[in-house]
């Protein structure tokens, strides 16, 4: 009787310890859960949710503030992959915050561009490269297409191109055939 | 001689159709026509441009460099012209274009100058470094840059150098053909990776469905000064497969985390052995390859074409395509692609063209649900799951079947190939990697982006305290004079203070070797200090201080 009670303190002592010191050794720095919802977003940082970015969207999510379906960049999947964190419902895309569209990446036209920078201030990636009065450049493959480039420029000399499928980033497709009856 | 054959588990007998081809010896064509060589030639980077419009070039003389670890050179396979450098269709199964060169050929064929070397009098490394200018890759198929792949393996080495002639596929026969006409190239070439390598074995694979090609190996190998042996393993698709046929030859299981390399073996196709001899020997680098050319043509056989030629100049070649073609296969038909057109080139993975027709491919019967019988699981060589696979892949659970271990998957076709309900399963498998490929590839576009937002956003947060940080300091800058005073002073104070603490210190300090004395000593020493006492009246204090002290201690 008493052994056992020894033991049974004993092991409770000792878990204690153990759970104790992987408490203080292993903190999350942080909250995690916003972290998680950034991670599923697309990181595009074009404010359409009516945040200034990503990580403040995921902040309001976390919060309660905002709802699951306010980026159309992420998507039906992003959506969806949110609901399932979550443990949500899945809602439709809320068209207030505007439609996914193809993914694009901005060119400038360089023959027209004044070199104001105005673009280069409004890039929450830094993705535009140029120095005041000189022609400035996109750099694509950092581009994340999140428009917000296109507004400030005085001279309209920045588009939205759609990133072409090409033999590097094309995909297979899913599989289509007709379902024949067999008699 | 090898003691004992290995097995693999699973594998298919889909009909060999092998006999067509292999009526006829290896005839070489010429030049026909323009060549268009398209960059994308092998897995990996895409080469750099090294020409441009209107340069005249020789044949062999090289076009574009190898970029980064893995890639590849592309060379000229004629000399002639370079007419452009733009968008052409290429054989792929995306059916799009891509950047190829078009050489317009002079109808000289000259050689630029070669300079065949002794490689046993090379230094090794160099001889490998000079492997990135070959142009050399893997001529089985999957093309990838044999430069990294004759690097000697890191730390370990290579033990078991491994010859696939085992060509397992139906319908191809270039490596048969070359193996029966060019075995000796072979054995050379196999000669200088040992060289390189330095293996302990050295074995050639070839199915017993070969023969003749077995039977010109041995004699072959056996004229060679290196030690090597040829095994015939078992027709049993997919034996040609790197892992497998390695499996069967040496009962060494590749994890399929680690590369064969890792364990000490290293696996190359025949025809690139040539292609190592070639480049070595005679200086020549890859400006033509073997191609079947089988199906539904008139007079199918094994063509030496130059890299670029059209398809249809393959086609004409062998007699033209039957009525009814509906097609070409490039590859074969289990592993094998539609090309999008008979016009696309030959490029270095091209080895074997296929003329489809409803004779030989008759339209799939209708698909119909999975019964779970699990022939799928009994076919596959790499022993998945493939009926979970596709159930994962088809509701596109693709976390899932990355679980079920999707990318060990060789898209062999054994599993299509068995299944009682004609499910295609590879293309499942094909959409459900190429889906997590573009995932991943998004994701990490998607860290990239939050790097550079945060790393802006802080950018920004900096800035701004800097500003703030100088508007203070303007602020402050009239005051700044009298204050410039007032630290003078503040500043004399301090060292002032600091000299009064040092010379504090000085005085305390006391004769330490006085303490810890045995008493006899320590009455010693207080009558010598009453003496010193006595003689210096004058000072009295002082001796007191120390004699107290003594007391103490
Ligand atoms: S370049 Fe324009 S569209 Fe692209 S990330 Fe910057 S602001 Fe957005
Ligand atoms: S295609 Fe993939 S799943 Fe099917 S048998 Fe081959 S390795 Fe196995
Ligand atoms: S062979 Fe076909 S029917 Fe049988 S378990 Fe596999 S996928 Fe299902």
């Amino acid at each position: 009787m008493l052994t056992a009670l020894l033991v049974m303190l004993g092991l409770a002592l000792l878990l204690g310890i153990v759970l104790g010191y992987s408490a203080l050794k292993f903190k999350v720095e942080g909250d995690p859960l916003v972290d998680k919802i950034d991670a599923i977003l697309p990181q595009t940082q074009c404010g359409q949710c009516g945040y200034p970015g990503c990580k403040p969207y995921a902040t309001a999510i976390a919060k309660g503030e905002a709802d699951i379906n306010q980026c159309p960049p992420g998507g039906d999947s992003g959506m969806r992959a949110l609901a399932d964190l979550l443990g949500v419902e899945p809602k439709p895309l809320n068209a207030e915050h505007g439609l996914p569209k193809p993914k694009s990446v901005a060119v400038i036209d360089e023959n027209l561009c004044i070199g104001c920078t105005l673009c280069i201030q409004a890039c929450p990636v830094d993705a535009i490269l140029g120095a005041a009065k000189h022609m400035h450049t996109i750099i694509a493959s950092e581009c994340t297409g999140c428009e917000l480039c296109v507004a400030p420029c005085p001279v309209d000399c920045i588009s939205m191109e759609p990133i072409q499928e090409s033999v590097a980033n094309w995909k297979w497709r899913y599989p289509v055939y007709s379902l024949k009856q067999t008699a | 001689m090898i003691s004992r054959l290995f097995k693999f588990s699973g594998g298919v007998h889909p009909p060999e159709h092998k006999l067509e081809s292999t009526g006829q010896p290896i005839q070489v064509l010429p030049v026909s026509g323009t060549l268009v060589l398209p960059l994308r030639q092998h897995v990996g980077n895409l080469p750099k441009i090294l020409v441009q419009p209107g340069d005249h070039v020789l044949k062999g003389q090289l076009l574009a460099e190898a970029v980064g670890a893995i890639s590849a050179a592309v060379h000229a396979p004629t000399s002639g012209t370079i007419v452009s450098i733009e968008d052409q269709s290429i054989p792929h199964p995306s059916g799009l274009p891509d950047v190829s060169i078009t050489l317009n050929p002079d109808g000289e064929n000259r050689w630029m100058p070669l300079n065949p070397t002794d490689w046993r009098q090379r230094d090794r490394a160099e001889m490998i470094s000079s492997l990135r200018v070959s142009g050399i890759v893997g001529m089985g198929g999957a093309a990838f840059p044999t430069q990294i792949k004759l690097r000697p393996g890191g730390g370990s080495g290579i033990k078991t150098l491994i010859i696939n002639g085992a060509e397992c596929e139906p319908y191809i026969t270039c490596d048969d053909m070359l193996m029966r006409e060019r075995a000796d190239e072979i054995v050379r070439g196999i000669e200088i990776a040992h060289y390189l390598l330095g293996p302990e074995k050295c074995i050639v694979g070839i199915e017993d469905n070969k023969p003749e090609a077995e039977r010109a190996m041995r004699e072959a190998c056996a004229r060679s000064a290196v030690k090597i042996d040829v095994a015939v393993v078992p027709t049993l698709y997919p034996s040609g497969d790197a892992r497998r046929l390695t499996a069967l030859l040496t009962g060494i299981e590749v994890p399929s985390d680690k590369r064969s390399s890792d364990v000490g073996i290293q696996v190359f196709n025949v025809a690139t052995m040539t292609a190592v001899y070639r480049y070595f020997s005679l200086g020549e680098t890859v400006v033509s390859r073997i191609v079947t050319v089988t199906g539904n043509v008139a007079r199918p056989g094994n063509f030496e074409v130059p890299l670029g030629t059209p398809m249809t100049a393959l086609l004409e070649a062998a007699g033209g395509e039957l009525p009814n073609t509906n097609g070409l296969i490039m590859g074969g038909p289990m592993m094998g692609f539609s090309l999008p057109s008979m016009q696309v080139p030959v490029i270095k993975a091209t080895n074997c063209i296929i003329a489809s027709a409803p004779r030989l491919f008759p339209a799939p019967p209708p698909v119909l649900p999975c019964i779970r019988c699990a022939r799928c699981a009994d076919a596959c060589p790499v022993s998945l799951q493939p009926q979970e696979l596709y159930w994962f892949a088809k509701s596109q659970n693709l976390d899932k079947a990355r679980e079920y271990k999707l990318f060990d998957c060789i898209e062999c076709g054994c599993c299509s190939y068995v299944c009682p309900s004609n499910i295609p399963l590879v293309q499942y498998y094909r959409f459900a990697k190429s889906e997590i490929i573009a995932q991943d590839k998004a994701k990490e576009a998607a860290n990239l982006a939050r790097e550079r937002n945060e790393f802006r956003l802080e950018r920004i947060e900096r800035e701004k305290q800097e500003r703030a940080a100088k508007h203070a300091q303007r602020a402050a800058g009239a005051k700044a004079e009298s204050a410039d005073a007032d630290a003078d002073a503040a500043k004399k104070a301090a060292i002032a203070a600091a000299m009064e603490r040092a010379k504090a210190q000085k005085a305390e300090v006391q004769p330490k070797n006085t303490e810890d004395l045995s008493d006899a000593a320590k009455a010693e020493v207080a009558a010598i200090d009453v003496r010193r006492a006595e003689a210096t009246a004058a000072e009295p204090e002082a001796a007191n201080v120390v004699k107290e002290k003594q007391e103490n201690g």
